[in-house]
């Protein structure tokens, strides 16, 4: 039996590696990259968390798991505009570096 | 230590270290991607050992198949293979990050009391009956916003990709 502490202590690991490449890449795409494990380790959670209490409260047996898929929908539509930016980034700046585009920065 | 907690382990560490690995490839955006890849299929073996059966089919197909395959279109499509930019105030931003991260982890961890033991499962929890069933019949409404959010982004991604900003 895998113990859901160490699932949850996973997913909090990878959700901190996906802040810190958010943080202090440079690199657009890596960010995107980034943007996607942050997810993901929110997805273990959930999947971790519905194999703990898989009786659901009020709703199905699958709350978690229905979730995690809504999640993957979410990140792909992400995906999709996020890479739709960096091109026409990369066409108007030729560059797809973040200090580059500062046009909303305070 | 039993077979699926020695598995769990294996690819715990698996992710997390190429997890690592993507986000300090600083060099090859490519390898990058290929790490970003490693850690979703490690990511569906834990999957399978939760239970999860579809939700790791789908994580392949999704993640594994699509969404890094798009993001590996786009690095090769602008011809990305290192990005060395030139430091400037790298340093303290890196410093700033890595500080951040700690205390995220930090908080993350505070809360880590004891979880109880995962109850014992019927038979064909997560798998693609019953979590289809569960899509179609109580989440039916979700399911269908989700292909609304889906179109949007189509049609958003495309306007996005052919407009020139002067």
């Amino acid at each position: 039996m895998i113990p859901l502490e160490h699932v949850i202590g996973l997913s909090a690991i990878l959700f901190t590696i996906g802040v810190v490449g958010v943080v202090t890449r440079r690199n657009l795409i890596v960010i995107l990259m980034s943007i996607e494990l942050m997810l993901n380790a929110v997805n273990l959670a959930f999947v971790g968390f519905n194999r703990l209490w898989p009786e659901g409260a009020g709703g199905s047996a699958y709350d978690g798991q229905v979730f995690v898929l809504m999640v993957i929908t979410v990140a792909a539509a992400e995906v999709a505009v996020g890479l739709g930016i960096v091109i026409s980034m990369f066409r108007n700046r030729d560059s797809v570096n973040i200090e580059d585009v500062s046009l909303l920065r305070w | 230590m039993t077979l699926p907690l020695f598995l769990f382990y294996l690819f715990a560490v698996l992710a997390v270290l190429s997890a690592l690995a993507m986000v300090a490839n600083v060099r090859n955006t490519v390898a990058a991607a290929m790490s970003l890849v490693i850690t979703m299929v490690a990511l569906a073996v834990i999957y399978v050992l939760l239970e999860a059966h579809l939700v790791a089919a789908i994580q392949i197909m999704v993640y594994g198949g699509a969404i890094v395959v798009l993001f590996l279109f786009v690095v090769m499509l602008l011809n990305l293979r290192s990005d060395d930019f030139p430091p400037g105030r790298q340093r303290l931003t890196k410093a700033a990050g890595a500080l951040l991260g700690v205390f995220a982890l930090a908080g993350f961890l505070r809360g880590y009391g004891a979880l109880p033991p995962a109850p014992p499962l019927p038979e064909g929890f997560g798998g693609y009956r019953a979590v289809g069933l569960a899509l179609y019949t109580d989440y039916v409404l979700l399911v269908e916003m989700a292909s609304l959010l889906l179109t949007a982004a189509i049609v958003g991604a495309l306007i996005l990709a052919k407009r020139k900003i002067s």
